[in-house]
């Protein structure tokens, strides 16, 4: 079972928080590679936040395919990053890794942020496609304020070989997964986590519903349900369509995969709409075993389980710093100065929420359909 | 000069699909077998011995004729044994009992008259179908922990009726959430077991048998919490049953004879519940393009009445609507009348045959947002009346029909709105769930029964050897098709409605025990295509499921 260590904080920080969590958690990865995604960045991005960032690795022929295509387009390049790799053993390094910050084409400049998005993501999955066969361009990500790497290793071997500590990446929110390659051969559009257009998600276990899940999706005809090296690749876009096409407040993402019974529908306030989305989105019902973990464009973090919560999951922390993680001892990892009393066990009806720039985390229960009271802490055993 | 043998109108045993064995050392003579003959295969006769025998010391040969009682199969193809074995079911000795005779030839000695051999009962093909053929291969076990069966909490039910796109949900935000816009029309949805009991008519159903599976659906919904919902069949319901609540668990059918629908549209305003559904019926899996038959024999004094016909005559069903032209005319226009007869109220569907055409009619409905879902019965389904060759000879299986509709909604991302219904076969080698099982995997939203749970709930006697048949005749040795008091007071529809209760909770848990290894329980595992798989390419290929051998 993959591990998963997300961390939402008020102020910048560095992904080797997210990778030293993973390591406390190693036990249940077994190293076969690393995703980090981060959203809200500090450093060298920050100033350049309303640019779209392109995540990638690339071979030498790869590269200057890339290079050459980008231009045709009328992307300008604003800024590059890549890290100091240190070579390590075990892992295989490429020839680029690369977060290329561009200027959008001249006629783009005044478009509505609809048709960016959608340049964007076109652009991305035409590069996609054309390195696809020989692996020479894979891209990860396209989009304003959010950079990927990704890399087949142990995660804190791909930590050092990425130099992470001192790469000068730093951001708000990042999520790290740390792989146990199991259902499928090795392959990093199989690694998580995913993106798409502002959403970004998670998960360990196996979604034994994906094919009409897949199915589904790549029957809306939105050019972005696409890819599906892993299973797990569905909670992505589920939330991206219930979120940000159907326009749904995120807690119906709750809703849509793990459907309440119709008795239990009945207690909500808004049994109505239940009904309708419980029927007209049930091919998106996933079946679990999932922890699922991600962010929305806003920066809002959460943490959900399948309805039979048969996958661990924790969250905790203090004001300006929330850590959501597959095991508890990530949590500790992350943040050890909290009160533990006020951790969160997300169970079979709950959604953890945190705020943007971590502000608070709550738990919305899905029986009632509202937010839980934040218990008091009991005072004893409390360690702040 | 001796009288020549004039036996060339009659046959020998050797030609007759059931060679009768009767054991004249334990016949006792009492007469049941022949009696209870549904056919008059068997009759009571007598033999002329001529006897040798010799009394006194010394050998004296004797001469003596001796008449012995017997039981005769009576060599006239008109009256073939059809291998029900009602005859050994009542002999007290078991001194008789038909065998079938694999060598028979009587499709070739049956049409006599000039009229094409009719029979009812099943398609008879001994062959494992494709349904059979199907495995479930994909387990959890080491990468995820499979399910507990008999532990977990399971969602069997499906949906049945039009289901509006996400997009177009009338949906507006409220408060932090969503809420219905009351203005908007939703179309009518039924959560039903994804099992239903197909569309048997009262008339070709003897009443104990329509009654027991009333009332076992009627348990289960009530007492076992299983919405189980069962087609009325062409001939509407008795008129009392119309005007009960117990109305939601039928799906009334409107075939091309309009039987029985006097009497329901007569009782709409009375109505104190809506029925779960209404289906149109164009076409049967077993006779394709053919319409309904039941025949004269069947149209007594209960039947005229709930159908609003004379006693006594034969009741045909057009192959068609009569008064519909065209696709648009009969999709759009009855749809929307019938749907509208409830109020909009009530899922509206039309049942067709399996058939390459089915696609057609698919994408059709696909546009009509008043369809609620399509049926399709394919070539393994049973029937009351039907043409040799239509049954043996005419259709398309089930599941590449089911799965090539299915695979067209997929590409039109409409899969979850037009809800299919498979049937056809389903339980013909007596694996109701792993055949229903497969056809929800390969798309179905529900499947239909309808032969097995005739042979489930009231001991058909039939099987796919040619076996009895008699459905069609009035003569059902079992009272299950007859109208035939004498007949049908042999089943007990208490008895039928203990066992209809009996199989659905058998298939609920052995549905459990397919889908829990699989890791589904939240939702029915519609599409689920990678679940199965089956050792025969041809089928993978087809099906587009995994070849495994």
């Amino acid at each position: 079972m993959c591990r998963l260590a997300a961390i939402s904080s008020e102020s910048y920080i560095s992904p080797l928080e997210n990778v030293l969590a993973l390591e406390t958690m190693k036990e249940g990865h077994d190293g076969s590679g690393m995703g980090l995604m981060l959203k809200d960045l500090g450093g060298e991005f920050e100033e350049l936040k309303d640019y779209p960032i392109l995540s990638g690795i690339c071979s030498q022929s790869g590269y200057r395919a890339l290079n050459e295509y980008m231009q045709g387009l009328g992307f300008e390049e604003k800024h590059m990053w890549s890290p100091p790799v240190r070579p390590m053993p075990g892992i295989a390094k490429r020839d680029y890794y690369f977060a290329k910050v561009y200027q959008y084409p001249a006629d783009y400049a005044g478009k509505p942020r609809a048709q960016k998005e959608d340049l964007l993501l076109r652009t991305r999955l035409a590069l996609r496609k054309m390195g696809e066969a020989d692996e020479s361009i894979v891209v990860f990500s396209f989009y304003p304020d959010v950079v990927t790497l990704k890399e087949v290793g142990d995660p804190l071997a791909l930590g050092e070989f990425f130099g992470l500590e001192k790469a000068g990446l730093s951001a708000r929110v990042i999520l790290a997964q740390g792989r146990q390659n199991t259902n499928y051969a090795i392959n990093l559009y199989a690694c998580h986590p995913f993106f798409l257009q502002g959403f970004g998600t998670m998960t360990n276990g196996e979604n034994t519903a994906f094919v009409p899940i897949r199915e589904y999706l790549t029957s809306r005809g939105f050019p972005g349900y696409m890819g599906y090296n892993s299973d797990s690749e569905v909670f992505t876009h589920i939330l991206h369509y219930a979120v940000g096409r159907l326009g749904f407040p995120l807690t119906y993402y709750k809703d849509i995969i793990t459907p309440l019974r119709p008795r239990e529908c009945d207690r909500r306030a808004d049994r109505g709409a239940l009904a309708l989305i419980r029927s007209s989105l049930r091919m998106l019902t996933i079946d679990g075993p999932n922890c699922n973990i991600g962010f929305l464009p806003d920066g809002t973090t959460y943490m959900v389980q399948d309805s039979k919560k048969l996958r661990p999951g924790a969250v905790g922390g203090v004001p300006g710093r929330y850590a959501l993680m597959s095991e508890q001892c990530g949590l500790e990892s992350a943040v050890p100065r909290r009160d533990r009393e006020r951790d969160v066990f997300p169970m079979k009806y709950d959604m953890a929420i945190v705020s943007p720039r971590a502000g608070e985390v709550r738990v919305w229960n899905q029986l009632t359909g509202a937010f839980m009271e934040s218990p008091e802490p009991s005072g004893a055993g409390a360690r702040v | 000069m001796q009288q020549a043998l004039d036996n060339n109108h009659e046959l020998p045993l050797e030609e007759f699909p059931y060679i009768v064995r009767w054991s004249e050392e334990r016949c006792k003579r009492c007469g049941r077998c022949t009696a209870v003959c549904p056919v008059k295969a068997i009759e009571p006769t007598i033999r002329v011995e001529r006897r040798v025998y010799s009394e006194g010391p010394e050998p004296t040969p004797q001469a003596a004729r001796r008449i012995t009682q017997v039981v005769r199969q009576v060599r006239d193809i008109a009256r073939y044994c059809v291998g029900c074995s009602s005859c050994a079911l009542v002999c007290p000795n078991e001194a008789i009992r038909p065998e079938y005779n694999p060598r028979n030839k009587l499709l070739t000695f049956r049409s006599r008259g000039g009229d094409a051999y009719k029979r009812g009962g099943r398609r008879n093909d001994p062959g494992v179908g494709t349904l059979d053929k199907l495995k479930f291969s994909r387990i959890s076990m080491l990468t995820d922990p499979a399910l507990d069966a008999g532990r977990h909490e399971f969602k069997l039910t499906t949906l049945l009726g039009r289901i509006l796109p996400a997009e177009g949900l009338p949906l507006r935000a409220d408060n932090g959430g969503l809420a219905v816009d009351a203005e908007a029309f939703v179309p009518p949805v039924r959560e039903i077991y994804p099992i239903m009991i197909g569309s048997m008519s009262v008339g070709a159903l003897s009443p104990p048998m329509w009654e027991g599976l009333a009332m076992g659906v009627a348990y289960l919904n009530e007492e076992m919490g299983m919405p189980v919902v069962m087609c009325t069949g062409e001939g509407g319901m008795p008129p009392r049953l119309l005007r009960s609540r117990f109305l939601k668990y039928f799906i009334l059918q409107i075939a091309s004879g309009y039987f029985g629908w006097d009497e329901i549209v007569r009782a709409i305003p009375d109505m104190v519940e809506d029925p779960c559904a209404i289906e149109i019926k164009y076409g049967q899996g077993a006779k394709p393009g053919d319409g309904g038959l039941l025949m004269a024999y069947k149209v007594l004094k209960l039947i005229a009445e709930i159908r609003g016909v004379p006693l006594g005559v034969d009741l045909a069903s057009p192959p068609t609507h009569q008064t519909k032209y065209s696709i648009e005319e009969a999709v759009a226009k009855m749809i929307t009348s019938m749907s509208m007869a409830w109020g909009f109220r009530v899922p509206v569907y039309p049942k067709i045959s399996g058939t390459k055409t089915a696609r057609a009619v698919l994408n059709n409905l696909a546009r009509n947002p008043y369809a609620a879902a399509l049926s399709i019965d394919g070539e393994d389904g049973g029937t009351g009346a039907a043409y040799n060759v239509s049954m043996d000879k005419m259709g398309h299986p089930i599941a590449s029909n089911l799965r090539e509709c299915y695979l067209d909604l997929v590409r039109q991302g409409k899969q979850n709105e037009l809800p299919l219904v498979a049937a056809g076969g389903v339980g013909k080698k007596g694996n109701l769930a792993a055949n229903a099982a497969a056809l929800i995997m390969l798309g179905a939203s529900a499947v239909s029964i309808g032969k097995y749970i005739m042979q489930a709930a009231a001991d058909c006697y039939g099987n796919e050897y040619n076996r009895c048949n008699l459905c069609n005749t009035g003569r059902c040795p079992r009272g299950i098709t007859t109208q035939d008091p004498k007949l049908y007071r042999r089943l007990d529809s208490e008895k039928v409605a203990e066992r209809v209760v009996q199989t659905f909770k058998v298939a609920d848990t052995e549905l459990r025990k397919i889908f829990a290894p699989m890791g589904r329980s939240t939702e029915l595992p519609i599409g689920m295509s990678d679940g199965l798989s089956v050792a025969d390419k041809a089928i993978a290929e087809r099906l587009k499921i995994d070849y495994a051998c």
